[in-house]
């Protein structure tokens, strides 16, 4: 089961700049920590995200180990008509989430 | 140049006893950067928003072998459960056993669900404490009173104050002597448990108050008691009755 916030308002104006705000449960263990056995953890982290508008990429991020759990992503948008933004993450172990949100003109 | 270093060093001791260390108490949050504050403030920054949801959903979700959801007796938290968290620890009614908000929901899980109780720490419950913790937000603590809290607040304050471990440290050597310094790059905070379970940036997850509790007694060195312990309950309900008055702001962020 995947889990995610995702913050956008749903109407905006053509060209008004808002933000966009992620958020996803994801563990993001490192690679590198060892377990209650010692044994070294195997790394288990999100490995992209990438952000669609019609289809049209709009954002798109790579992450690394370093990258703390749960990991939350900003960034700023701008739309001159409706539609939809897709939200993907994909990951180690085969690791894949997909949302979406509308988003209206006001 | 002798003048400026005692006006340096006067200005150092009055940094050193400024308000937030001189009997007015300061929250956790309030010894925390802005940025951490508004990541608190913003349920879409808030990490531990992921398990308010979650155990809203838990709330509402048929468990055990009675197939009850805590919704079928309690109805909508945002009624029944406000407030509540400002009262635990509190008496069990008509004895003298004081149990924690974590204990109480077992106890619902155990004898009304006939589910399995959730483990310390264990995800479910969290969520579910949490989301119980977020309804009374923005309200005071306010203690229980009773012949059976005002033992416990002293048997808590007694542990509060006793020195413990191989660096031989009390809880109040730290937390009110020195509450605002520096504890390697951490500031040391006053210790008013207000925001719990909080999401803590160092766990990367929600933890209880007793996860908290339990981390400090180790890093003075000494036996951890394991959770649910009557000594981890009597002192949670002295650092409750310490913090009376203060608002919730639960779920909190901490470093």
């Amino acid at each position: 089961m995947s889990r995610a916030l995702i913050s956008i308002p749903a109407s905006v104006s053509a060209g008004e700049i808002f933000e966009v705000k992620v958020l996803i449960a994801h563990p993001m263990e490192t690679g590198f920590r060892t377990g209650a056995s010692g044994r070294i953890l195997e790394r288990d982290i999100i490995t992209d995200f990438s952000c669609l508008f019609e289809n049209e990429e709009v954002f798109r991020a790579q992450f690394s180990p370093a990258i703390a759990a749960n990991p939350f992503i900003s960034f700023s948008m701008r739309v001159k008509k409706p539609g939809t933004f897709r939200f993907q993450w994909r990951g180690d172990h085969g690791f894949e989430a997909d949302e979406e949100r509308q988003v209206e003109l006001k | 140049m002798r003048a400026a270093v005692s006006l340096a060093m006067s200005l150092a001791f009055q940094l050193a006893v400024s308000p937030a260390v001189c009997g007015d108490r300061v929250p956790g949050s309030g010894f925390m950067g802005l940025e951490l504050q508004a990541m608190q403030a913003d349920p879409s920054s808030n990490p531990a928003s992921l398990w308010v949801a979650d155990g809203k959903t838990l709330w509402n979700t048929a468990a055990g072998i009675r197939q009850k959801s805590c919704a079928d007796c309690h109805g909508d938290a945002a009624v029944s459960m406000r407030g509540v968290a400002a009262r635990y620890p509190s008496p069990v009614k008509g004895t003298v056993r004081i149990i924690s908000l974590h204990q109480k929901i077992t106890e619902c899980q155990t004898f009304r669900q006939r589910a399995s109780p959730s483990e310390p720490e264990n995800h479910d419950g969290l969520a579910l404490e949490t989301y119980v913790g977020v309804q009374s937000s923005g309200m005071p603590i306010e203690p229980p009173h009773g012949v059976a809290m005002d033992r416990a607040i002293a048997t808590g304050r007694r542990i509060y104050f006793q020195r413990q471990g191989q660096l031989n440290l009390s809880c109040a050597q730290c937390h009110d002597q020195r509450a605002g310094q520096h504890l390697g790059g951490a500031i040391i905070p006053q210790a008013h448990p207000t925001g719990y379970p909080i999401y803590r940036l160092e766990w990367q997850t929600v933890g209880s108050l007793q996860r908290r509790l339990r981390g400090c007694i180790s890093g003075v060195r000494a036996q951890p008691p394991p959770f649910d312990a009557p000594s981890l309950i009597n002192l949670e309900v002295y650092l409750m009755y310490r913090a009376r008055g203060m608002l919730l702001d639960t779920p909190a962020v901490r470093p």
